[in-house]
């Protein structure tokens, strides 16, 4: 006998095909929406058309007379029970329902709980609502200005609209990196609003059962546990009574994370009417006011040396929260992670003042496929980078290359103080330039040129902190950022696994699988996978930032590891022998001295609950907790080609080379899954998607017909290479990716239009890289920066 | 319309079921008929068109995206007076008619003067549109349609539609249309006269597009200046009309 051939049990490194897709492709997903329950009532929302408005009254006697509408909540409702304001997950309140104003276009003003979801949206028509306008805030200039009005004037200590000013790095030691510098490289840039917009819309159904006083709440979640706590508080009922259940989940980029106002009014209803309260928000409702995206300014400047090296960075930021400041972001710092950026490169100084400000616009969020402020990051260091290269005359990759930290220089401490562990930062770049044909295309670039064609080449290189967290420094509302798995191996070897993270189309049922057969050489086939119901899953802070993997991945392969210990001594008991004399190898332990004789981990199995040996508890099941040492610090390598048509501003991707270096690939089938979304995602962002507003507040990218969802038609296609440097203190190996190509990507498009019109002297165009903004940037010769129709 | 309740009508009439309106054919002496429920996709995949009306032929695979064209049709989008509708422009452009039936019978009406305005049609309250009507080509038909779009599947921020009858080396008739840039379809009248009966030149297509572009009253919005848009009138103008000069000379 010889160990279990890992590929073929589906292990680390099988390219398995998904678990989860035999009921997606058949149509078989169960999702919120097709849960139906006895008795079930719908729930719709009234929104306020205005941004900035008083409410003077509002008169449901109309929707309460129409046939069919059992209830209506407003601000009073909500109110009289203390829950017209929630609490969000940065330390701000957020109204549920409307009470004095309503301080964006979009906001909840009124439900209705009626026998269907027309009746219930025809009565939110029949509300009638006297709005007195109020002057309206879209950007930080307007909230920023002399008496301005005030939005939040429902807190205290809240003269102005700023909601915070945050500040890191050495102030002194920068500056005086700035004045030793040869040249100093300056841009302001705007990364402009966007939606993470899954293709399924938030929802709830809560079920409450008086004769047993337990809530059970179905809901669109990406973190179940979280919501749990939350609706504990919210609610005042205690945990053992609520079970959150996230069933399939169509997608969450990020939106999903947050608790919204239609959540709770449907609790509160189903607790007043005794029946399950179904709310499924339409596409409309979920773009104007779940949590959006970006929306944030930067003035950047590099100190530079003449030979190409950075001395020094300085950022500033101004951040546009919309009318709450409900980023979901679970560090101790205000904006996020920003001071991630340039952790790929060797910078002794930096600086950053960031300041958050309050406008008439919806509240965030701030995800979408990562942030927390790092999407944001590392899109302003590789624009920053762009620019000093093309101020100091240097090629782009050049310059990366001399200021990359080196390969023998980990653990090595960013700029701003993280800490990162390992990387070949200039071998991922050298494969990049390689598979892109670098060199010749400089000289093809050079002859179009001379026939009038403008061709460009974008570089984006960075390494990005994923998989929050450890709990030193990350906590949402307290509670520590952990993750959890729980391994119950039956007694034919089979498995359960359930896990504190809730896929939302990353594949947990597949990879998890993987690892537990990497861990105990039980096939993947044989181990099933399930999340999402805080009834049986184990307490986790749930799947966004990267972190199942890095985080909840862990816990799985520490709760094998302990299966297997257990087993270990099951087997010496059945060979006989001491358990030191017990070696493994896959799915199998033998005799050291004669490995032919051995037991199976399947045979462990059936000994946990026929044979054990004296004094030990039967059966063989384990649960981890496990709290990340670090972060995970993947590195990518972005490069596009592209071609600008002068006379229509329209421009075309040639080509895009991805070099991703994840650490190690548990189902690479899946890792280029999750890098091709992303890169269809970055694209999509830097060439069409953006949220705007007019001068009245009213939002522009409210359906699809304006906000633009990338399709199979116009996404170029992406190659892809690998570079594997293992995380080192993660169990397998691996690092965070779900993340990375959203992130790094966006900059490698934008840098390759600049790149391609930089001969006319522009040297920003601000996403989306729109047609109509690169042909006014090359008529004029003038950057084009900030948002319009409103720009500042 | 109905989903962001514009529009609740109280009863709707399915035509689906309507026998026998799901063709379009050339007739003997050329000209064309769509019949009201001929799909987008039909046109698209129709091997009619290539040569007899290369205007259709260029506009109907970028109409909408794929799922959409299964569905949507001609006649339909030309009633639905969208001034950001495609066909309406290439059937303005080719001064094609539609027929509408009501209880009096048929009327034929210039698509022209069936577009009123945005959402609005010339049709009567009891009248259906039964077909439209390209007439016969005064010569060798040619023409193309480029539209602006910020991804597959958009609607246009800037469509150009040309058709061209040929008669030898002369330009026998012409029809340029614009799409959304205006309150309604654009008939760009002044730049087709430039262009008819004479041969196409590098001259005239500069002057024909530039008419075009005056021709156009684009807004500013979200999806670029009014002065881009205008420009893009002129760029695809002349862009197309430009092609079909160089695939003249190359003829030649
Ligand atoms: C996502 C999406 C993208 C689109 N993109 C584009 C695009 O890029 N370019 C473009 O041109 N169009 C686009 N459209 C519109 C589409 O091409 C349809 O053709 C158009 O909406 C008409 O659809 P229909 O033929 O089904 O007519 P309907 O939707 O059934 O009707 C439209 C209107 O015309 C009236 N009508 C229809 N037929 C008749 C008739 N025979 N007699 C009298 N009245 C009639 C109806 O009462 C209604 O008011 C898009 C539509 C969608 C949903």
């Amino acid at each position: 006998m010889t160990a279990v051939d890992e590929i073929k049990i589906g292990g680390m490194g099988a390219s398995r095909r998904r678990v989860e897709d035999n009921r997606f492709i058949r149509g078989k997903g169960n999702y919120v929406d097709d849960i139906v329950l006895p008795g079930m009532l719908h729930m719709e929302i009234l929104r306020s058309p205005l941004a900035h408005a008083r409410i003077r009254s509002i008169d449901a006697s109309k929707a309460w007379a129409m046939p069919g509408v059992r209830l209506v909540l407003t601000g009073e409702t909500m109110a009289a029970r203390n829950l017209a304001w929630m609490p969000t997950l940065s330390y701000d309140t957020q109204a549920v329902l409307a009470t004095d104003k309503v301080r964006f276009q979009g906001q909840e003003v009124a439900c209705v709980i009626a026998d269907d979801p027309y009746i219930a949206k025809d009565a939110c028509e029949a509300i009638v609502v006297d709005y007195e306008p109020l002057p309206v805030i879209v950007n930080p200039t307007q909230s920023m200005a002399d008496g301005a009005p005030l939005i939040r004037d429902d807190k205290e200590n809240q003269p102005n609209n700023v909601i915070y000013d945050w500040e890191v790095g050495d102030k002194e030691g920068t500056d005086s990196a700035f004045a030793q510098a040869d040249l100093v490289s300056k841009i302001d840039l705007h990364y402009p609003r966007s939606h993470p917009s899954p293709i399924e819309c938030c929802g709830s159904i809560a079920d409450f059962n008086r004769a047993t006083s337990k809530l059970t709440v179905y809901l669109t979640t990406q973190a179940p546990h979280i919501i749990r706590a939350a609706v504990a508080l919210v609610a005042e009922l205690p945990e053992q009574m609520i079970r959150i259940i996230s069933p399939d989940i169509g997608g969450g980029f990020g939106n999903k994370v947050p608790v919204y106002p239609g959540y709770v009014a449907s609790i509160l209803a189903s607790i007043l009417l005794e029946r399950p309260v179904k709310w499924i928000e339409d596409r409309t409702g979920n773009l104007i006011s779940t949590g959006f995206a970006r929306d944030i300014y930067l003035h950047g400047e590099l100190a530079l040396r003449k030979d190409g090296r950075i001395l020094g960075v300085r950022m500033n930021t101004t951040a546009d929260h919309g009318a709450f400041f409900s980023d979901a972001q679970p560090s101790k710092f205000k904006i996020g992670l920003m001071h991630s950026a340039f952790s790929c490169y060797d910078i002794p100084n930096a600086h950053l003042l960031a300041r958050g400000v309050y406008t008439n616009k919806a509240p965030g969020g701030v995800a979408y496929r990562c942030s927390f402020r790092v999407t944001e990051a590392m899109f302003f260091q590789e624009r920053m980078v762009q620019a000093a290269a093309d101020d100091l005359g240097m090629d782009q990759a050049e310059f990366r290359r001399i200021n990359f930290v080196r390969d023998d220089d980990f653990p090595h401490r960013t700029p701003w103080g993280f800490l990162t562990d390992s990387g070949q930062y200039g071998k991922c770049l050298d494969v990049g330039l390689e598979a892109v044909g670098y060199q010749d295309f400089l000289m093809e670039k050079e002859e179009a040129a001379k026939r009038g064609r403008l061709l460009g080449i974008g570089i984006s290189t960075m390494t990005e902190p994923l998989g929050a967290g450890n709990s030193r420094e990350y906590d949402i509302l307290g509670i520590k950022m952990f993750d959890s798995a729980e391994l119950k191996i039956h007694m034919t070897g089979k498995a359960l696994l359930r896990t504190g993270a809730k896929s939302q189309g990353q594949g947990h049922e597949t990879t998890w699988a993987q690892i537990v057969a990497h861990e105990l050489g039980i096939p993947a086939e044989d181990v099933l996978v399930e999340e999402g119901d805080t009834d049986t899953a184990p307490f986790g802070m749930g799947t966004y930032a990267s972190r199942s993997t890095p985080v909840a991945g862990a816990a799985v392969a520490m709760v094998s590891r302990k299966i297997r210990s257990k087993a270990r001594k099951i087997a010496a008991h059945l060979l006989e022998i001491s358990e030191e004399d017990v070696e493994w190898e896959l799915g199998r332990f033998y005799v050291r001295s004669q490995p032919d004789r051995g037991v199976t981990i399947q045979e462990c199995a059936v000994a946990a609950y026929s044979n054990m040996p004296d004094g030990m508890e039967p059966g063989l099941e384990n649960v981890a907790y496990y709290d990340p040492p670090n972060l995970t610090w993947p590195f990518a390598c972005y490069i596009v080609k592209v071609e600008v048509d002068p006379a229509t501003g329209v421009w075309d991707v040639l080509r895009m080379v991805a070099v991703d270096d994840c650490g190690v690939r548990i189902n690479p089938m899946i890792v280029e899954g999750q890098i091709m979304g992303g890169l269809t995602e970055a694209y999509a962002m830097a060439n069409m998607q953006f949220i705007t507003f007019d001068a009245e507040g009213n939002c522009i990218g409210s359906n699809f017909t304006d906000y633009l969802l990338p399709t199979a038609w116009e996404t170029p296609g992406f190659e892809l290479h690998e570079v594997v440097t293992p995380c080192p203190h993660h169990p397998i190996g691996a690092k965070g990716i779900g993340e990375c190509a959203a992130v790094g990507g966006p900059a490698a498009f934008v840098n390759a239009v600049m790149d391609a019109v930089k001969g006319s002297g522009v040297r920003n165009i601000d996403m989306p890289v729109l047609p109509d903004r690169v042909y006014e940037a090359l008529q004029t010769g003038q950057d084009i920066s900030g948002a319009p129709p409103v720009k500042m | 319309m109905m989903k962001l309740r514009f529009a609740s009508p109280e009863m709707l009439v399915d035509i689906n079921e309507i026998p026998d309106l799901d063709y379009h054919r050339v007739d003997d002496d050329g000209t064309i008929r769509v019949g009201a429920v001929c799909r987008h996709a039909d046109l698209e995949r129709s091997s009619l068109l290539d040569t007899r009306q290369p205007t259709m032929a260029a506009a109907a695979p970028l109409v909408a995206d794929p799922i959409v064209r299964m569905r949507g049709t001609l006649v339909g989008s030309v009633c639905h007076a969208d001034p950001q509708g495609d066909w309406a422009s290439v059937m303005t452009a080719l001064d094609a008619s539609i027929i509408a039936q009501g209880p009096n019978g048929r009327r034929s009406i210039a698509v022209r003067d069936f577009v009123l305005g945005p959402f609005q049609n010339a049709l009567a309250f009891d009248e259906i549109a039964v077909e439209a009507v390209v007439p016969t080509p005064r010569g060798m038909p040619a023409g193309g349609y480029l539209k602006l779009e910020r991804r597959v599947g958009d609607y246009a921020t800037v469509g150009v539609a040309v058709a061209i009858d040929r008669v030898g080396s002369q330009v026998g008739r012409a029809g340029i249309a614009l799409t959304a840039v205006g309150p309604a379809t654009i008939a760009a009248d002044a730049a087709a006269q430039k262009l008819t009966g004479r041969p196409l030149t590098a001259d005239n297509i500069g002057e024909a597009a530039e008419l075009a572009a005056e021709a156009a009253q684009p807004k500013s919005d979200h999806r670029g200046s009014a002065d881009f848009k205008r420009q893009m009138v002129r760029v695809f103008t002349s862009r197309i009309l430009t092609g079909l000069l160089r695939s003249e000379e190359e003829a030649a």
